[in-house]
């Protein structure tokens, strides 16, 4: 049997994932998610006289907490194993991403492990976040200029 | 030729713990087992040496032996430059080789050991293997705490540890002959699916053991499988059928033995003290095979190799034993 036979063979015998029990469930748990943030910022404007702009920075810290809290007692990485991108894609899965390396690095020492580590996983967001933040602002200085 | 013969070599003893998960999974009795992942030690590192320490001294223990009558300790396991089996072995007054075949680790001491034993340079050699799944998963993908989404083809590295004494008294398991085997590559690339990528070593090293040995298929009561999985094992079986028109009495993977469906371990167990943990705890308490051939599979990769987009070796290593 050849590479090529082999390939189809393995993938004769794999189960494909179930992509639309996945989608679904990423949509229902980013999106409760979503609703509790705008629940909750509902609640800062209407009842904190807290500017919009304001509340969502409120929100932010919360829902970094709340990722990293979780983390720490070790349990979200069940819920994200389980509820996959829908708990990945909002703020929790950097938050989740940066403490879970925290965790894992804290005896390895301070300097050559906490600090070298922290940013493993959420290293790549950072970077490609502000290099396409940087690439989409040009654009529109561009656009703007022309219009 | 790659298949080594033995005479007088023998297993007299083992001793086995098992992870915190192992211990309510299929299997229900081992010798001890670990309450939690860190073992009342402050790092899950530190936890796999003493798994290591504590088998090693039960083996000399339960035998009466001491650091000076056992002439050779060989082991090895997953973490990076087999440091957690050096580490213990510090403690012993023991020569020391550490090996490494990724998952196939213990079979490759057993028939390393058994060789020296064979041709009478050795009386005594313990072989060990452990493996920790929280180290593992630190060294082969992701922080501890890290809650990556994996597919149904990952398989779930087995925490415990296995020790064997082999020696050239007569006991009741004798060590029959090894197969050294061949690194197969078949283009796999993805580490999520290790029981493919290990599955045409495991058969091709499963033929060459029985064309070595002019034996059939039928030789054997059992054939034991290290950690292909419940999808590798399918791969295996298929393959063989297919490429070697081999038929198999009784074939089982050690890494569908391991734990119950609803543990969420995936396809099942892998690493290295998957095989020997249900060899031992399991398949050699039922009394019911008299010829087993066990085959060690392990996946030769490194995090860094499989993001340079190399496709990932194999590599199986069989050993054979019977029931006196």
């Amino acid at each position: 049997m050849n590479k090529d036979e082999y390939k189809k063979l393995v993938k004769s015998l794999t189960p494909k994932e179930n992509k639309v029990k996945n989608t679904l469930l990423a949509f229902l748990s980013g999106g409760i998610v979503g609703v509790l943030g705008e629940l909750e910022i509902y609640i800062l404007m209407n009842f904190c006289g807290v500017s919009r702009t304001e509340a969502f920075i409120w929100l932010c810290i919360s829902l970094i907490f709340i990722g990293c809290f979780l983390t720490s007692l070790g349990f979200f990485d069940n819920l994200v194993t389980k509820f996959k991108a829908g708990l990945i894609i909002p703020t929790t899965g950097f938050a989740h991403s940066i403490s879970s390396s925290a965790l894992d690095y804290k005896k390895d020492g301070l300097i050559t492990g906490l600090g070298a580590n922290f940013f493993k996983l959420a290293g790549s967001v950072i970077l490609y976040g502000i290099l396409s933040a940087f690439l989409l602002l040009m654009i529109r200085m561009v656009i703007e200029c022309l219009v | 030729m790659s298949s080594l013969k033995f005479d007088n070599v023998y297993i007299k003893n083992s001793f086995s713990i098992a992870g915190p998960l192992e211990k309510n999974g299929q299997i229900k009795k081992f010798d001890l087992t670990m309450d939690d992942y860190y073992y009342r030690e402050k790092t899950f590192e530190q936890a796999e040496i003493k798994m290591q320490r504590i088998v090693i001294d039960n083996l000399l223990l339960q035998n009466k032996l001491l650091d000076g009558d056992i002439d050779y300790l060989i082991g090895g396991e997953l973490y990076n430059q087999i440091a957690i089996s050096s580490y213990s072995a510090k403690y012993y007054q023991i020569p020391f080789l550490g090996l490494y075949s990724a998952c196939a680790t213990f079979v490759e001491s057993v028939s390393v050991g058994a060789n020296l034993i064979n041709s009478k340079q050795a009386n005594n050699i313990i072989a060990v293997t452990s493996s920790h799944n929280l180290n593992s998963e630190k060294q082969f993908r992701f922080p501890v705490e890290y809650g990556a989404p994996k597919p149904h083809t990952a398989t779930f590295t087995a925490t415990g540890c296995v020790g064997a004494l082999l020696t050239n008294e007569k006991s009741k398991i004798r060590v029959d002959s090894a197969t050294i085997g061949i690194p197969i590559d078949m283009g796999m690339k993805d580490a999520n699916n290790m029981g493919a990528v290990m599955a045409p070593a495991a058969a091709e090293t499963l033929a060459r053991h029985l064309l070595d040995l002019k034996r059939s298929s039928d030789y054997y009561d059992l054939i034991l499988t290290g950690d292909l999985g419940e999808i590798g094992t399918k791969i295996f079986r298929e393959y063989i059928k297919r490429s070697y028109d081999l038929k198999l009495k009784k074939h089982i993977d050690a890494g569908s033995e391991l734990y119950l469906d609803n543990q969420e371990t995936y396809a099942g167990a892998s690493g290295p003290v998957a095989l020997p943990l249900v060899l031992f705890n399991r398949i050699l308490k039922t009394n019911k095979y008299k010829k087993i051939l066990i085959i060690g599979t392990g996946s030769l990769h490194t995090v860094s190799l499989i993001n340079q987009k190399n496709t990932i070796p194999a590599i199986a290593h069989a050993v054979s034993l019977e029931v006196i």
